[in-house]
Formats: C-alpha cells, structure tokens, sequence
C-alpha cells in the first residue's frame, strides 16, 4: 500500500479548505491537499449572491459594523449560535473580504452618485457617497439590518474560489484531486491521517499527518432534491462519526432555501430578493407582507420558506406536474438588471427550464440548501473528542449559524474558518510529532477493502441507488420544514430497516478503475447513518427553533432546549447517542426576532448561570481546550450601544 | 408522443486489461425537460453501472461536465434532449487525458495552465488587515469579471484545430487568463514579462483566429475582444522590446 506523509492534511479543496492549507503553507508547513474533483470545481464555486462582512460602504450599509452583523447572526441563528463565534466571525470579515480583493478577487465597486433600486416593492433612489466610489459594495439579503453583502455579480463562490486556487497554485501547495478519503486513521484518541480511495484508479492508500482538517462541505445530496452538487454526499461528517469518538452536532437543523426552481432543484440566490424580486401566489398577488410586514420577501430563509410552504398548505400554490410551487417575479427589474449582474440566474432559467425571467416568472419552492449542523469543533476548530482533527467550512459545527444562517454567511465563514481555525491549525502541527505508523494505517485500510471485497461479492441483492431514494424520499416526506412527532417516528422506523439492509448492497460491476457504483456503495452507510441521526435528533428536540419547526411543539423553549444536540454512533452499536451541551456563552439574552412571529419559553436561568456551566459541561462531552479561555472573545454587552437597543434604554 | 432516444456512447476504461474504445447503445424514455445530466443517470443507474462521466454542480457552474455531444463540446448538465435528435452520440473531449468513457482529466491541464501563466496576482504590495481596500472603479472590476467567469470546461480547447496539433499551446482558456490579469491594474507584470509569456507559439501567436473556440464557450465569454486586446498590447511590447533592443 502506498502510505503518503504530509504535515498537515486538508481533506477537502473548496474554499474553506483552500484558505487553511495556505495558513499552513504560509507557516512553512508541508500541506497536502485531497479532493474529489479539482478544487475549482468544489461546491463553493456555485454560490451565486456573496458573502456578509460590515464594510458599510454602500449608502445603504452606512453605518453598518461587526456588532450590527453579529446581532443579525445571533438573531437569525434563533438564539443557537454560540455567541462567541459568531463574534471571532463578525470582527473578521471585513479583513477576510479585503483580503480577498488584495488576493485578485474583482468585487462590485460603489458608483458614487443616484441609482434606481426597488426596496420592499417600490423603485427608489438611492444616492451613492462619492467619498466611497470604487471601494467594496454590497447588496441586500435577508434578516439583516444594513446591506452587507459584498459580491461579485452572481459569481461571488466563482471569484472567491478561483482567486483562491490561484493563490494555491501560486504556493506550490499539493493538490490531490479525485481522491476519496473514506476513514480516519487513529488511535488513544489522535489523529493521524486518512485511508483514502483513488478515483482514477480505484487504489487504497494512506495519507498520514501531525494534523489533519475536514473541510467537505455540506451533506444536502441526503435529501435527493437539493441545491447543492452531486458530491455533497455527506462523506466528510461521516469520517468522525465513524471512529465513534466524535460528536456531530445539531444536524437536524437544515436549512430550506426559499428559491430553489421546479423543476431541477437548482438555486436562484436570494440575491434575486435581495435585489427586489417579490414572491406571488396561483393568483400572482405578492402574499409575503401580509406574514411579515417589517422584512417582507426578506426575513430569514427559515421564516420565509415556512410562510411559502404555510401559504401554498392554504391552497395558494401553483399545481404543476412536479408539484405546487410558487412564483419569483423578476421581471420589473429589467434586461439590463437580469443579463448583468444576476445573468447566472437568467441563464439558468433559460437553460434548464426555458423560462426567460425577464418576461417570465419563475417557478420556486423551498428546497434543502445548507447544513446548519455538522461535526462539532471548539472555537480553534478543533474537533470534539479527537485531537490533531480539525473541520472548518460547511461540514463543521464551529457554530455561528445556530439553527438557522443567513444568506451570505456562509461563504464568507469558509474564508473567516480558514483564517482563524487556518492559524490554529498551523501551530498545534508545528508542535505536534508526525507518527507514521505504517501497521496502524494498513490495519485501518485493511477495514476498506474488506468492505470492497464485500460490496462486490456477497449474496445480497440491495440495490444501493434504490437505497439511497429511499433514504431521500423518508427525508423529503417527514423531516421536512414542518416537522411532527408522528412524521418523525415513521422517519426513524424506515430508517432504522433501512440501516438492516445495508450489509445486503451489492455492487453490480468490478470494473476496475473509479467504479462508480462501488464509489456510492462506499458512501451509503454514512447517508443512512446521517440521515438516522437528522430524523432521530429532530425528533428528541420537541421545541421549534429556527429551521427546526415541529407543528406539535410550536414554542421556542429556551428553559430546556437552548442547548446543542451531540450524536455519537459507537462502533458497532445499532443507535447513536445523544447528549445535549449549552450552546455557549451568552451575551445577547434570548429574545424575540423581530420577524416570524411564535412563541416563546423564557429560561429559568439567569445569564449568570448559564454561562457558569459552559466550560465544564463541553469539556465533558469532549471539547479540547481552547488557546483562549471560553468567552475571550465576547466584548461584553457592546450590543447596547446598537439600536433597537439603544433606543429602548 | 413520448420519443424512445437512442444513445451511442463512446466506452473505454483504460484501468481494465484488454479493454478496446467502443461504442455502445443504450435506449431511453424521454420524459419532459430531460437534459443529459438525468438522462446519463438513469442509463448509469438502470443499465451500465459502471459508466463514468462528471458531474458537480448540474447547474452549468463547474465545468465538470463538458463532452463532444452529437460532435460539438459543451456543457452536458444543461443540454436538453428535446433540442437533439433521437440518435444522441457522446464521446468525450478529445485532447485531454482519457479517464475513462466520458470522463477526461480537464483539472490537471487547467491547473498546469495555470502556473504557466502564473495565474496570479503580481505585486509587490503586502497585505495590510488594518487598511482599506484599494480602491478600483466599477467598470475595471466588471472587465476582468467578463474574463473571470471562464468554468475551466475545457470545450475552447477541444474545439481547437491549433491545439490539436501543438499540444502545449496555451489555448483560448489560457489566453483569456492571460486577458484577465492584464485588464487587472493590481498585477504589476510589466510589458516584457507578458511579452515574453505571451509572444510565442504556445501563446497568441499560435492561435489561427478561426474563433471556433468563440462559437462553443458555453459561458459566451468576449474571446475575440480578449484575443485582440492582448494583441494590441502585444504589438506594443514589441515596441517595448525594441526600445531595450536599441537602448543596449
Ligand atoms: C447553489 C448554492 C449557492 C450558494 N450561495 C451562497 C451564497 O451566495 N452565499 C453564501 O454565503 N453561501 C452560499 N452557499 C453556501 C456555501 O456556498 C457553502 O456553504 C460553502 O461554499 C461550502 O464551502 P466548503 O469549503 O465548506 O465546502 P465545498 O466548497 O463544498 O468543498 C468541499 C470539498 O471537499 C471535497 N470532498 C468532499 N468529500 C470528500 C472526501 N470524502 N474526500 C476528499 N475530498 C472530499 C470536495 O471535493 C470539495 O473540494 C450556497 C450553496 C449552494 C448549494
Ligand atoms: S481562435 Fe482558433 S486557434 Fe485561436 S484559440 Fe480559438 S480555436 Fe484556437
Ligand atoms: S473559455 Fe469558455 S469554453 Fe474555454 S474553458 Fe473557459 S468557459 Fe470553457
Ligand atoms: S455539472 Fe457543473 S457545469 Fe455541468
């Protein structure tokens, strides 16, 4: 068996991992990249509408900062987020963007002077500062209170990821692409590389390392019909949940995009609302202010899908042979508008389902888009329960998104991660040995081609594609926006009889080489696992908070479930195990949105008191410490000096 | 009526022992707003297992999926059957490195086009996270945008009678990133150092200026406005050149 040594392994090109593996490079670290696909082909060039950082250049961002971006988060997150992250986040944006223009990327520039906008359905003129022209712009996305989206037409992934790599190629980094890694290598609990698959020649081999990082991205493929790419199987949390030592976190917490188009499931980015694209109903009459008069087409994705899918459960959709969907109306904002700045928008309306937005209107319907969960990290990036593992982008659970994040956080959280939880890495590998135990290696790679051997040769005949619609069609069904206990109880059984007849899968060919089928045999414990642990854990939590709303339990319960939600799956064991940790320090005290109505159960804790607990019941679960201690970061109650809060006083 | 589609698809897989290219025929149900990506799928999943072909995004973003569809390259992901005949022929790229049937290695040559023309940022400048950014207008950073949105798909390239006869040429891909860092005022690269990188076979003067590779960019990006202006420029750093020339 080929065993490759590196000091660092990055598992994982898109831009959270490019960012760190040049954190590392840039140490004088030897880092070794694995991917898929080639880098630029990861997910993150398929955003479209951009990434949040308070530069406030714009007019309509004037007087934007880190606080301000920070209580929208923390806000949008439903109270989940851990406050302290999303601070390390907030504070570092601005930096991570203008690095990012300093790196090559050609962001949308201010035009002093007037400009016709539409703003909550009305065309306005707004008049840009000429002191700021040519510095970074930034458009409108929803749940936030400035315009803060910093973009580059709708190609923002598409620049940030390419202007990255370039930097990659620039640093000589290693790139392995169409590589496949399938387990952790490790032992009394560390971290010491991966078994790996090569997707060119079908070969098993080891990468071993002082640090390893999972930077995978998301796990939407679960769900069947989703925005995100065909790779976005799930296959990076399945790593760490399989050694059985580390959390996953909160993953029943899944974002529904409000525009995904009907259908195909392909996204048009909220930058189309952010824009002034409204939604209509079966009658074309614009129903959003009549659910949300303050933010209207522009409360946060979780409210806004709920309110679309609440109006359509009113018989108000459109019926379609693909389903009821509803309409993006474009039109008012012209040629010029829709073939420059969203013409990935406009060509994937004409291309896929030859619908001309200017004239048209588009069909749409929340679709799965973003994982809000993933495996669980202290504030360094450092996975739970495992040292020398780390995990940063989509795939983690660092947690500034809590259970809901805004649009435009998450790109720009890939590059704040690989900055922040890049150095962290740097410097735990810089101190760390690089144990190359080559028998350690062979006896975890012996684990996969036993499974090959297996896939390829025993007597069952499970188809593993059935298997995988399956899997979806249980998602799509009952763990959907509007969840129930009883739903949720069909979910887990059938997932459970699934997970019986996984050993029964039966690769069809032995074609040597990338064997695609052998590829998603490989993969489909992980989904079904995953999957077990979003349906079981969506059960458990009989409260409804941010993306996670159960009919039968309405209420936000911040007296029992202002908590984060760890699953394990002990080798061998039929179930996972759930334990439930505080979500962090708090700055912010919960407390109402500001939009999507619902109720509220207040905690019977003071802030004191909660806060007290936070260190000791995460070290419990298995929290490595932190470089700095818990709650450093927060600057404590500097939210006062922000309206609304400063006006209330 | 629903059409019964024929598909003749080019199979080679070269990790097989005595494996030969051949074509091979599958039939398929086409259903409504069926495009290649789909269609591909259901032959994989239903009939031949061990097919391969890319797919990322399925959303004409990535690049991953360009082939020679009924003889020209483009984007499988977003080619609807309804705007083929019954027959459909699929063979993939020519020019880059086979994988295996439709699947070729289009990353490893962009990647090496991309440190030959070192597809970076030049500057002496360091970074400072304290200050603002440097300021560029709006117009300037939409230029280099026409230019940046180049997937990397690779059917330029394969549309190319130059590069099938020199394979080191930069292509159409690698003279549209040479465009984009020269539209870019933070790239100090002077007017030598394009020149050289530029004025040679494998650069702008190999290329024939038929524009095949302008009639198949999936993502119609300005190729001929790019190729002319590198040439402008170009013809200007002969000038250049020719000053050292005298001056030494
Ligand atoms: C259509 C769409 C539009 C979006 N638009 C926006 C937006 O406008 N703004 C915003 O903030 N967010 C947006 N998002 C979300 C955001 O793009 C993603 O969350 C983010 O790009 C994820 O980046 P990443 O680096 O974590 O992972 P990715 O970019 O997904 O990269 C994952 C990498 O891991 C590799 N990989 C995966 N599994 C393995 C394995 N087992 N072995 C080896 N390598 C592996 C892949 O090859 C890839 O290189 C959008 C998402 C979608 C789906
Ligand atoms: S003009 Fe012709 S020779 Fe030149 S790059 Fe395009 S296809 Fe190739
Ligand atoms: S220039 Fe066009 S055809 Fe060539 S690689 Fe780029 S996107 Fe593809
Ligand atoms: S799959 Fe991404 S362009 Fe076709």
């Amino acid at each position: 068996m080929k065993v490759i040594t590196t000091d660092v392994l990055i598992i994982g090109a898109g831009l959270a991992g490019e960012r760190a593996a040049i954190a590392s490079a840039q140490a004088g670290l030897d880092v070794t990249m694995l991917s898929l696909v080639p880098p630029r082909r990861s997910h993150s060039a398929a955003a479209q509408g951009g990434m949040q950082a308070s530069l406030g250049n714009s007019v309509k961002g004037a007087g934007d900062n880190p606080t301000i971006h920070w209580l929208d988060t923390v806000k949008g997150s439903d109270w989940g987020a851990d406050q302290e992250v999303a601070r390390i986040f907030a504070d570092n944006a601005p930096i991570a963007m203008r690095e990012m223009a300093h790196f090559g990327v050609p962001w949308n520039r201010v035009e002093g002077g007037p400009r016709d906008v539409y703003i909550k359905g009305k065309k306005t003129t707004i008049v840009e500062d000429f002191d700021n022209e040519g510095l970074i712009t930034a458009r409108d996305f929803g749940g936030t209170a400035k315009w803060r989206t910093c973009y580059t037409a709708d190609g923002t992934g598409h620049t940030v990821l390419y202007a990255m790599d370039n930097l990659a190629v620039q640093l000589d980094i290693n790139i392995h692409d169409r590589m496949e890694a399938l387990s952790l290598i490790h032992e009394d609990g560390i971290c010491m590389g991966a078994i790996v698959r090569c997707l060119r020649t079908g070969d098993i081999m080891a990468y071993m390392s002082k640090s390893t990082a999972i930077a995978t991205g998301g796990y939407g493929r679960l769900y069947g019909e989703s925005t995100n790419a065909v790779i976005n199987e799930g296959t990076g949390s399945w790593l760490a949940l399989q050694t059985g030592q580390v959390p996953l976190a909160n993953m029943e917490a899944v974002q529904f995009h409000p525009t995904g188009i009907v259908p195909t499931d392909i996204l048009v980015t909220e930058g189309c609302r952010g824009d002034g694209g409204l939604l209509l109903d079966v009658d074309e009459y614009r129903f959003m202010p009549d659910y949300e008069p303050e933010k209207q087409e522009l409360a946060s994705r979780d409210v806004v899908s709920r309110r679309m899918k609440e109006h359509i459960l009113k018989g108000k959709g459109v019926q379609s042979s693909y389903g009821e969907h509803l309409w993006l109306d474009l039109r008012h904002l012209g040629e010029q508008h829709l073939t420059t700045k969203l013409r990935e928008v406009y060509d994937i309306c004409m291309y896929f389902i030859g619908v001309n937005p200017i004239k048209e209107l588009i069909p749409v319907r929340p679709t799965q888009h973003y994982s809000m969960g993933g495996i669980r990290v202290n504030k360094d990036g450092h996975a739970y329960g495992l040292k020398g593992l780390f995990a940063l982008g989509e795939v983690a659970n660092w947690d500034m998104h809590g259970f809901n994040r805004l649009g435009g956080n998450s790109l720009a959280e890939t590059v704040v991660a690989g900055m922040v939880v890049g150095e962290k890495i740097a410097s735990y590998t810089k101190s760390a040995e690089l144990n190359a135990k080559v028998t350690l290696a062979e006896k975890f790679a012996k684990e996969q081609t036993d499974l090959i051997h297996h896939l390829m040769n025993n007597d069952g005949s499970e188809n593993v594609y059935a298997i995988r619609d399956e899997i979806a069609e249980l998602l799509k069904d009952h763990v959907h926006i509007f969840r129930t206990g009883e739903n949720l109880e069909k979910a887990v059984k059938g997932l459970k009889a699934i997970l019986g007849r996984i050993k029964n899968v039966k690769v069809r060919t032995s074609a040597p080489g990338m064997n695609p089928e052998l590829s998603q045999a490989l993969r489909i414990e992980g989904m079904a696992k995953q999957a077990y642990i979003i349906a079981q854990g969506a059960l458990l939590r009989t409260e409804s908070r941010g993306a996670h709303t159960r009919e039968d339990y309405p209420a936000r319960d911040d007296k029992n479930w202002l908590n984060r939600t760890l699953a394990t799956w002990a080798v061998g064991a039929d179930e996972p195990a759930f334990n439930y940790e505080p979500v962090g320090q708090l700055d912010l005290p919960p407390g109402d949105r500001g939009y999507g109505g619902g109720q509220m159960i207040d905690m019977d804790l003071t802030i004191e008191q909660y806060n007290a607990k936070v260190d000791a019941e995460q070290t419990a679960l298995g929290k490595h410490p932190t470089s700095e201690p818990i709650g450093f970061r927060i600057p404590k109650e500097l939210w006062r000096e922000e309206s609304p809060y400063k006006d209330a006083k | 009526m629903a059409r019964t589609l024929t598909f003749k698809i080019f199979r080679y897989n070269p990790t097989k022992d005595n494996d030969e290219p051949h074509i091979e025929t599958y039939e398929l149900e086409e259903t409504p707003r069926l495009n290649l990506f789909t269609a591909l799928h259901r032959i994989r999943e239903k009939q031949a297992p061990d097919l391969m072909y890319d797919f990322v995004c399925r959303a004409g973003i990535c690049g991953s999926c360009a082939m020679m569809i009924n003889g020209r390259p483009t984007l499988a992901c977003r080619t609807l059957t309804s705007d083929l005949s019954d027959t459909i022929e699929l063979y993939p790229l020519p020019f880059f490195k086979l994988l295996g049937d439709l699947s070729v290695d289009t990353g490893v040559w962009f990647h090496d086009m991309a440190k030959r023309v070192e597809s970076w940022i030049h500057t002496q400048k360091e970074f400072d996270p304290t200050a603002l950014e440097e300021r560029m207008d709006n117009a300037t950073a939409n230029k280099i945008y026409g230019s940046e949105r180049c997937i990397e798909c690779g059917c330029c390239v394969a549309a190319c009678a130059t590069a099938q006869v020199y394979p080191d040429f930069l292509g159409a891909a690698g003279l549209n990133r040479i465009g984009r860092f020269l539209f870019d005022p933070r790239d100090q690269r002077g007017e030598q150092e394009w020149f050289e990188l530029v004025s040679t076979d494998v650069g702008v003067f190999g290329c024939i200026g038929m524009m095949a590779c302008d009639d198949v960019c999936p993502k119609d990006l300005p190729l001929l406005e790019v190729f002319s202006y590198i040439r402008r420029k170009m013809n200007s750093g002969v000038q250049v050149a020719v000053q050292d020339l005298e001056l030494s």
